[in-house]
């Protein structure tokens, strides 16, 4: 098995008719993902490269059955776009746009959780793969090698890296996730580890994460009372010179947290192997799957 | 972006939030024109650093001639490494009650957050700290408004003065405004006084969400006005996300986080990084070579690393663009390579066709890292 995606997902594109959107949703059919339609609202009617047109979301799904949205729509279109996915019968929506407003992105939010049973993967996020079945984004499937670890990560190169390092060592992959920086992000780590424990063919966890907020701390306490499966971590920015404070208010809601240091110790806490370097992380995993 | 105090409260103009008079100078000759304003006037410096006040950056003027001194004192004046460039002559307040009241978004929570106090004026982190019960915290949630029972409710609870809740009513109700319809990250006002002219916003504390740049059109004024140091001038004119660092190791990567860890690595390694600088994704040619000639600028540069793992970004464009940088030319210092990804090989192909004795390619992060660092000695 795999979380998320796998070989029967339908995906509908919204924004196929742009530059971006074709490149990646053809190498993602080419890959073998099902990409059974796109919407351009107008275009109704027409295709691409032999995938379906249609006017909306909701017409798309009931004419193809498509259950994932992939939206490369335009920053200013975004919200309107996820919300039309969700509406449209969508259960799991994954934005790849970048540069979407915070106050789009937090409104965009409450209305899917409130008023949807629909999940979110992103913004700002490079999609999932699931080795072997589908790939739903913008990641280098060459670098990706079937099998039973799960990867989730905050930054986009990163997990590129963290996959590169696995497959190197000939360790596979369930599922890979980018769940994007963007300050209001659909899921969580909790959200994508929770799904990883819960598979019965994901067999270990590779956690990547990165210096401010407090979604790696978050991840901590719920590895530490929920996971049994073994957890790899890498947390970039040890180094990295402290980013400015969102004022006093910034300081008193992330207090002592958001630090490389603060996170390191929250998932070092919660049983996580935490390694120093990407480099570490596919050793490191090797060394735990072998026992 | 973070605002200087007076463009937030350019901003307080457009949202009707009630604050001081005032008038903005640069030079003293500014000063021979009438300014309009009823002594006292408080002669503020506008800097982006804290603790402006300690440094003798604002004073209280009673007349024209302190008016004309004090400027003169402030203007040029030097705040932790800030040049006082601008300063906000402001009518003096008399001040009754001073509160605190800051708007941000609260990621774990995914909510707006709201913090009032009745302890403004001082230092709210260690209010917050000390007596967390004098720190009101609500939530609202982002699809909803804030109506005017909730806001009387919170005033209620911070215990602020109820013979002003009508005033301070509308000013969180238009601060709250400024917040979202005006795409701040950040609006912070300490202190919200009660003052003889009614309830005022006296200081701003405001950061703007670019993100949101192509919905306000003043974006871009606010932006023109904040300076950028000399040292990110050049990289910023050519669009490259570049930060200046205090090592030697010239850094160029793609993405944040690969870069953010390339720091890392070359520390881990004994090294230090001059500087974060982050091509994106979908790099060409040409910006990997604008990006190497940011790097000539700094002086203490002693060697390069570029590390690319390759998604939307191509290897093939990336060597090509060192190539075109680096062609015929004497290099100044050693380059080392690691290209990963999408189209590695045909990229390590065009730096092998094209040999230069001061580049040098390794196959992984950590073996280009170290290789950095002892080139760099």
């Amino acid at each position: 098995m795999s979380i998320l995606i796998d070989e029967n997902t339908k995906v509908v594109v919204q924004g196929l008719t742009g530059r971006e959107g074709q490149f990646h949703a053809l190498r993602n059919r080419d890959y073998g993902t099902k990409i059974v339609a796109g919407t351009r609202p107008g275009k109704g009617g027409e295709n691409v490269e032999g995938i379906p047109i249609f006017d909306d979301v909701e017409k798309a799904v009931s004419e193809t059955d498509a259950n994932v949205a992939l939206t490369f729509v335009p920053p200013a279109f975004a919200k309107d776009a996820v919300l039309e996915a969700a509406f449209g019968g969508c259960e799991l929506i994954v934005c790849i746009t970048e540069g979407i407003p915070a106050k789009d992105e937090a409104e965009m939010y409450d209305i899917l959780k409130k008023e949807t049973k629909a999940s979110l993967l992103g913004p700002n996020c490079p999609g999932l793969i699931s080795p072997g079945k589908a790939n739903v984004g913008i990641m280098p499937h060459e670098i990706t090698l079937p099998g039973n670890i799960g990867v989730v990560s905050r930054s986009g190169t990163l997990t590129y890296q963290a996959v590169h390092e696995l497959t190197n060592l000939n360790i596979g992959q369930s599922t890979c996730i980018g769940i994007g920086g963007d300050p209001v992000p659909g899921m969580s780590f909790i959200d994508v580890i929770e799904k990883f424990q819960a598979d019965s063919e994901t067999e270990g966890i590779v956690m990547i994460g990165e210096i401010g907020g407090t979604a790696e701390e978050e991840a901590g306490d719920f590895i530490k009372q929920n996971v049994t499966k073994p957890v790899v971590s890498y947390i970039a920015g040890v180094t990295a010179p402290p980013g400015k404070k969102m004022g006093h208010a910034g300081a008193i809601v992330s207090g002592n947290k958001g630090t490389a240091e603060a996170k390191i110790q929250a998932l070092t806490d919660a049983g996580a192997i935490v390694v120093k370097t990407p480099t570490e992380i596919g050793k490191a995993m090797k060394d735990v799957i072998n026992g | 972006m973070d605002l200087f105090e007076y463009q937030g409260k350019s901003l307080y103009q457009k949202f009707n939030i009630n604050h001081p008079n005032s008038k903005l100078i640069k030079n003293l000759n500014d000063l021979n024109d009438p300014i309009n304003l009823n002594f006292p006037v408080v002669v503020k410096a506008q800097v982006q650093v804290g603790g402006r006040g300690k440094a003798g950056g604002i004073k209280v003027a009673k007349d024209i001639n302190e008016l004309s001194q004090y400027s003169e004192e402030i203007l040029g004046m030097d705040i932790k490494g800030h040049k006082v460039e601008i300063l906000l002559l402001e009518e003096a307040s008399n001040i009754l009650e001073e509160y605190y009241i800051s708007f941000t978004l609260d990621r774990s929570e995914k909510k707006y957050l709201i913090m009032l106090s009745a302890k403004g004026g001082m230092d709210i982190e260690q209010v917050a700290e000390e007596n967390p019960d004098d720190l009101v915290k609500f939530h609202v949630s982002p699809s909803e408004k804030l109506t005017s029972s909730t806001i009387s409710e919170l005033i209620n609870k911070a215990n602020l003065n109820k013979d002003h809740e009508e005033s301070l009513s509308e000013i969180i109700e238009n601060l709250y405004l400024m917040f979202t319809e005006g795409d701040c990250d950040l609006v912070e006002v300490n202190p919200l006084a009660v003052t003889d002219n009614g309830v005022m916003a006296l200081d701003s504390k405001v950061s703007l969400d670019m993100n949101a740049k192509y919905k306000h059109p003043y974006f871009d004024d606010f932006e023109q006005e904040i300076p950028i140091p000399e040292s990110e001038k050049n990289a910023k004119e050519k669009g490259l996300n570049f930060i200046k660092l205090d090592g030697s190791v010239g850094i160029i990567g793609n993405g944040a986080g690969l870069v953010m860890s390339t720091l890392d690595v070359v520390a881990e390694n004994g090294g230090k990084a001059a500087n974060f600088l982050d091509i994106g994704g979908g790099a060409k040619a040409e910006t990997v070579s604008s990006a190497l000639e940011v790097l000539e600028a700094d002086q203490n540069v002693k060697s390069v690393l570029i590390n690319i793992f390759g998604g939307i970004t191509r290897c093939d464009l990336v060597a090509e663009g060192i190539i075109e940088a680096t062609k015929g030319k004497e290099l100044v210092w050693p380059i080392i390579i690691r290209l990963d990804g999408t189209n590695s090989l045909e990229g390590l192909e065009i730096l092998k066709a094209n040999p230069n004795e001061k580049i040098f390619i390794e196959e992984s992060m950590d073996s280009a890292a170290k290789l950095a660092v002892q080139k760099g000695l």
